[in-house]
């Protein structure tokens, strides 16, 4: 059916034109050589022979800095590291302080969800960058939290924690904690209460009952949120930079760098093209392994 | 009564109330169970049996009142201390795990060595005939295959008292018959107590030796299946187990073996006294539809013969129904056995009938 194939159409047509092409002009400069050109946006192609010339220089030059480095001893493996590092502890903070939050929402009386949910993402409605400013507000050495402290006698002196991986990691986790919650919440909320308590009548304690039963059929509710949070989290950019301390560098700040001081747009497409490889790669084999788990009906009513 | 005989007195509930925001959902609610005795709450949705059962599982806490099983108090209990187990409606079988380990469930938390959960889930499977399918999930089996799932997840601790929600409800009708047998014999097998809580009366009457029929929270009549259907206490009874014809009117005669009731389409007669009756009382006769007879001629008896117009005809197969408008506008119920192979009885609509009964046919009902 032509209205059929227009429906499904759609949503491809939209990840072409807003993801697959912006990825291969992405692709296509990370293998442009400059030169002292200031122009990226150069043929791939020798004005006289016609050949393909690729300069696969732009990605191996960020495994190894120069001709005698040691491999993967560059800063551009270690932004990596640490983002990605970053980017699970974010995620870890967000499912520890999310699920427990998604699991009262879930079960709390139908008609106070709406109020809650909306609590949940009242924060959207003001600005980003206002609200991680707030936080240097609270963090600071003058901040709000070291004057209650040093107030209550608690410290004697203000503790350093703005600029630091505390300030960047509360940061983080405070600004994606709703993509945390919300998958979570859609998950549990499906949840059939009468198998929690058939495994209560069966003898299991209400923490048995958690682990055992709640935990593993929200599991693809916590995949979900633990990837809404840790793959944007590794390319995050702003939260470091306002937060976080000189010292930790995130590859979204590497990317920022090379594009708008070093103006070396093809090794800044690199990075983006291998921090995008690093990311889907591990996806798509997960995917391809627990496709069978996953189209099995998670709850049945 | 049948509830007062020696065995019973294993489950007891004295005077449950249970009251959701104002509203009882049970109300006053004493029932005695026997031991190993199968018994039924028959009532339609939102009488009160599901949150009767809850309580019994644990999952509602009462208002008011007590359940005792073998004597001792279950109110204080938490439902993974009490022993008893539920058969839920639907199941609810742990979809990620396999058969196997839904039967296992209850074992592992009592901390059975291995080797004996590893015999006492054979055992069950054996009961339940799922052998080859240990290590499949919920979800491919059939819905009978699920059910025997569940009654075996529910057995394998040996509960003393074994409560079963809706049963049966899932199944579709024909299936429903064959593993109705299934069931009870397999709990006969077992030689457990049992609650079932059902709306439907025929598989109440199946299942249950008594049966315990509930509206708006109260315990209305409870009886074996014989006891309900021939002797209904109330006009609520003998309009929802089977189908009746109520016959409304007042206490004409009143004698010691005998009593008549003057009611639309005139006096009925019935072939046994009513206790502490009052002459000119309201009463509803009740005559179930088999036991009314219908003719074109006359028939040769004196007593409760009636005359009509036949209105509506139904064909079911193994019995005719006939709907027969009386010559006060009432509509009487009418079934005819399918003895031999006829036409609909030979009866057209709008025949004139005379329909008649026994004087030990109707009841007299007060409530």
């Amino acid at each position: 059916m032509p209205g059929r194939r227009f429906v499904i159409g759609v949503p491809y047509f939209w990840l072409i034109l807003f993801f697959l092409l912006p990825f291969l002009i992405l692709l296509y400069i990370s293998f442009v050589d400059m030169g002292n050109d200031i122009h990226p946006f150069k043929s791939l192609w020798d004005a006289q022979t016609g050949e393909l010339k690729l300069k696969y220089a732009n990605y191996s030059s960020l495994f190894r800095s120069g001709e005698d480095g040691e491999l993967f001893e560059t800063m551009y493996v270690e932004a990596y590291l640490r983002s990605l590092w970053y980017a699970l502890c974010t995620a870890v903070l967000c499912l520890l302080m999310g699920y427990p939050f998604a699991y009262f929402l879930a079960r709390s009386a139908p008609s106070v969800r709406p109020a809650l949910l909306m609590m949940v993402m009242l924060p959207f409605w003001t600005s980003f960058l206002l609200r991680v400013y707030a936080w240097k507000g609270i963090l600071a050495d003058q901040g709000v939290l070291n004057q209650g402290l040093m107030f209550l006698g608690l410290s004697a002196e203000p503790i350093q924690l703005l600029y630091t991986d505390v300030s960047m990691l509360v940061g983080m986790s405070y600004v994606y904690l709703p993509f945390m919650v919300l998958p979570l919440y859609a998950n549990l909320v499906k949840l059939d209460v009468r198998l929690l308590e058939a495994a209560r009548d069966l003898g299991a304690s209400p923490w048995t009952v958690f682990w055992l039963i709640t935990v593993p059929l929200s599991r693809a509710g916590i995949i979900a949120g633990f990837m809404l949070v840790f793959i944007p989290c590794v390319g995050e950019f702003v939260i470091p930079s306002l937060l976080g301390g000189p010292e930790n560098l995130m590859i979204g700040r590497v990317v920022w760098d090379e594009m708008f001081i070093s103006n070396n747009w093809p090794r800044a497409t690199a990075l983006a093209v291998l921090m995008i490889a690093v990311i889907v790669i591990p996806l798509a084999i997960y995917y391809y392994y627990f496709n069978g788990a996953a189209a099995e009906p998670e709850n049945e009513s | 009564m049948a509830d007062k005989d020696a065995t019973a007195g294993y489950l007891v509930t004295e005077k449950l109330i249970k009251n959701f925001d104002g509203a009882l959902a049970v109300d006053e609610v004493s029932l005695s169970v026997g031991q190993g005795e199968i018994f039924a709450l028959l009532g339609s949705s939102g009488c009160g049996k599901s949150t009767l059962l809850r309580m019994l599982a644990g999952f509602d806490v009462p208002s008011a009142g007590q359940i005792l099983l073998g004597g001792q108090d279950m109110v204080r209990i938490p439902p993974h201390q009490r022993p008893i187990n539920m058969m839920f409606q639907s199941y609810a079988l742990f979809p990620h795990l396999d058969i196997w380990e839904n039967i296992a469930f209850g074992l592992k938390r009592e901390g059975l060595p291995k080797a004996e959960i590893q015999q006492r889930v054979g055992e069950m499977l054996d009961l339940v005939q799922l052998n080859d399918y240990a290590k499949r999930k919920p979800h491919q089996l059939s819905g009978g295959q699920q059910q025997r799932v569940a009654l075996a997840r529910s057995l394998a601790k040996r509960p003393k008292l074994l409560l079963l929600d809706e049963p049966l409800g899932a199944l579709d009708k024909k299936l429903r018959e064959q593993t109705q047998f299934e069931l009870v014999n397999i709990i006969k097998q077992v030689g457990v107590t049992c609650v079932v809580v059902t709306h439907d009366q025929e598989e109440a009457m199946n299942m249950a030796s008594r049966i315990a029929v509930m509206n708006r929270g109260r315990v209305l009549q409870v009886g074996t299946p014989e006891v309900l259907y021939e002797h209904p206490a109330s006009r609520f009874v003998a309009d929802f187990i089977g189908s009746v014809t109520l016959f409304e009117g007042w206490l004409s005669v009143d004698e010691r073996d005998s009593c008549a009731a003057m009611t639309g389409i005139g006096e009925i007669k019935v072939g046994y006294g009513v206790s502490g009756g009052m002459l000119s009382m309201p009463v509803a006769i009740a005559v179930r539809p088999e036991k009314i007879g219908i003719s074109k001629t006359r028939p040769a008896v004196s007593k409760n013969v009636f005359f009509g117009k036949v209105q509506e005809i139904s064909y079911f197969g193994a019995y005719n129904s006939y709907i027969v408008t009386a010559s006060d506008g009432s509509q009487v119920k009418i079934t005819e056995a399918n003895a031999s192979r006829q036409d609909l009885g030979g009866f057209k609509r709008e025949d004139r009938v005379f329909f008649w009964w026994d004087d030990h046919a109707g009841v007299v009902l007060r409530d």
